[in-house]
């Protein structure tokens, strides 16, 4: 049990790689800190650095600079058996030629455990991931789902594992499991208690299985919060777009001479913050299309098309070049070519070169 | 109402395959049966035999000796080569220079013409003016293979083994280069010995290939003729006169075409049986 701490991470797979250039980093001097036992997830894109993040901390790849600590202990040097730490991969890893039951004992036999306790604790294991049944079969023989459960299996089987890592473990799983699979992680943390670290690109899987989920984009992390937090209050422009379907409406806006963000001549924002310092920035609106309202006054759109997602509609509405999406519930009336627009100004956000600002 | 007529003319579209297979494999393989079953003395008079040269080549205490050769050489080869070559593919380089370098020196022995191997192992090894010869014997030993049949055997399985084992190589490491990462990051974080790794990753990822491994060499080497002819000639005396050699004494020395032609019939159907239990015996688990 432990609380991972890094401390001013950085990593980059080329031998000498240049400080100044940040296409030679995958990472870029991060810190994060995790307590014991909670549920977190890393988002980001495709390339943006998660998957390295995650073998840095499970002692894979080796950082170029930074530390990693667990509590007050400094597991940078050590190897990835010696670090207390499981990880289930994207493609199932089993070892073909042993038993269900062998290759859950695999780790602890490799330690040194005693038979009996090697028994007992495999059997515990399996019951409780729902393979007892199968523990003299081959694991060869299993489904994509099983094997999975296998390798996670052979992280809890561990008593001395202070987290598990998971690195995109529903990519080959058949869409009607992925959602069992994730209930069963979800019960499973519940029942241990073990710091679990999530990786994935798909934002539903994110947000269904932290309790606390940071969002990586090119190396760094943009934002670190709960779920609530990144849908109401993004942290950077790419938060806002990552994540919610569809994303935020995202439109150039104003600092006019009062300090406050004009869109199309309108005052928009909460005007709470002085937003002078803004100025000379690239200036940016962030609002959620669930955010955005018809109304008798306010900005002139044009209505393009308005599609039926289940629920809702999603409205595209045009002023001048600005597209902008927002959400209309079920049985209510969508104008049919003129229509003015209000933003909802408690949930309206600035953002300066892409970080928020108010 | 549909248009289609069912008709044969297909079956045209299979004669290409049907002729290349004809010319290629049954019709030369017909004449050496037609031979094995029977006597000829010249101007093209044959007389019919029945089984009697197979008979004569099942009984006969030579066939019998060449065979026990064969089988012994075949056995020393296959269990250098394997574990040799397996090991020398675990030990290469996984990339850079090093690894291309290793793979040019694999590939080397694979490329020289067999009778090269045969003809470069002769000089080699001789005792007064080979490099492996006269070293051995300025070392103490007295070693002469044309002379002493165990220093011939040695000779032989050697330059087999120099020929031939970077095949083994070349398929284990395209095996092993074809194990996913995360096998080897799980094991690590599962905290497995580097044997455990081979035993428990490796040993069974390798399976297909090194099938196909023992079945090539298994075949090659039972068919061994060139490299060994050239060597030892197959001896001293007999010490080395494996199957093939035997047979081309036979056919070309004595001229005795049933008997030939029966054996070559009694030595293919050896290797075809072989190569299908070998097969069968290791890919039989899946099936289950």
């Amino acid at each position: 049990m432990a609380r991972i701490h890094l401390e001013q991470l950085s990593h980059s797979y080329r031998p000498q790689p240049r400080a100044e250039v940040e296409a030679d980093w995958a990472l870029r001097g991060l810190d994060l800190q995790w307590a014991d036992g909670g549920a977190y997830a890393l988002l980001g894109p495709s390339g943006c650095g998660k998957s390295t993040l995650l073998n840095l901390i499970s002692g894979l790849l080796q950082p170029t600079q930074g530390r990693v600590r667990f509590d007050e202990r400094d597991v940078t040097a050590l190897e990835p058996g010696q670090r207390n730490i499981a990880q289930v991969f994207q493609f199932p890893v089993v070892y073909d030629t042993m038993s269900v039951f062998d290759n859950l004992a695999f780790p602890l036999r490799n330690r040194g455990m005693a038979e009996p306790d090697v028994k007992a604790r495999v059997i515990e294991i399996a019951e409780m991931l729902d393979l007892g049944a199968s523990l003299a079969n081959r694991a060869s023989g299993l489904t994509a789902d099983g094997k999975q459960k296998i390798s996670l299996g052979r992280g809890l089987v561990r008593s001395d594992v202070a987290a598990i890592l998971f690195d995109e473990p529903l990519t080959v799983i058949d869409p009607h499991l992925k959602w069992r699979l994730r209930s069963k992680l979800k019960e499973l943390h519940q029942r241990v208690r073990r710091t679990m670290i999530y990786v994935t690109h798909d934002q539903t899987e994110a947000l269904t299985f932290a309790e606390q989920v940071v969002v990586m984009f090119d190396g760094q992390v943009v934002q670190s919060g709960t779920p609530v937090e990144l849908f109401e209050r993004p942290a950077h422009t790419f938060v806002g777009h990552f994540i919610g379907s569809p994303g935020m409406n995202l439109l150039p806006c104003e600092i006019d001479a009062a300090g406050v963000a004009r869109f199309a001549g309108h005052a928009v924002a909460n005007a709470s913050r002085d937003l002078n310092a803004a100025r000379g920035k690239k200036t940016e609106l962030g609002v959620r299309p669930e955010f955005v309202h018809f109304a008798g006054v306010g900005i002139p759109v044009q209505i393009e098309r308005a599609s039926d997602v289940g629920r809702f509609r999603i409205v595209d509405a045009r002023h001048g070049a600005q597209l902008i999406k927002l959400l209309v519930a079920e049985g209510e009336p969508v104008p049919e070519r003129q229509a003015h627009l209000a933003f909802d100004a408690q949930r309206t956000r600035v953002y300066a070169d892409g970080w928020a600002v108010a | 109402m549909s248009s289609k007529t069912p008709n044969q003319k297909a079956w045209w579209l299979v004669l290409p395959v049907v002729l290349l297979v004809a010319f290629n494999a049954v019709i030369p393989l017909m004449a050496v049966v037609n031979y094995s079953v029977q006597e000829t003395f010249g101007n093209n008079e044959f007389f019919f035999e029945g089984v009697r040269w197979f008979q004569q080549v099942m009984q006969s205490a030579r066939f019998r000796e060449a065979l026990q050769r064969q089988i012994l050489f075949t056995a020393i080869v296959l269990a250098i080569q394997l574990p040799l070559g397996v090991a020398i593919a675990l030990a290469m380089p996984r990339r850079g220079i090093g690894l291309s370098i290793c793979l040019v020196l694999m590939a080397m022995p694979l490329l020289i013409p067999y009778n090269v191997v045969g003809a470069m192992w002769n000089i080699f090894a001789l005792p007064d003016i080979g490099l492996m010869g006269k070293g051995l014997n300025e070392l103490g030993f007295s070693f002469n293979y044309t002379r002493q049949p165990v220093a011939a055997w040695i000779t032989l399985v050697a330059m087999d083994v120099w020929h031939w084992t970077s095949l083994v190589v070349l398929l284990a490491y395209a095996g092993l280069s074809a194990i996913p990462d995360a096998y080897y990051q799980a094991a690590r974080i599962d905290g497995a010995s580097k044997w455990a790794i081979f035993r428990h990753i490796q040993l069974p990822k390798l399976k297909h290939v090194l099938l196909i491994a023992v079945l090539l060499r298994f075949m090659d080497s039972f068919m061994i003729y060139t490299e060994a002819v050239v060597l030892t000639g197959g001896g001293p005396g007999n010490a080395t006169t494996l199957l093939s050699i035997d047979l081309v004494k036979i056919a070309l020395g004595q001229f005795d075409l049933g008997p030939a032609a029966a054996m070559s019939l009694i030595y293919f159907l050896i290797i075809l049986l072989s190569s299908w239990l070998f097969y069968t015996v290791m890919t039989r688990d899946e099936e289950h």
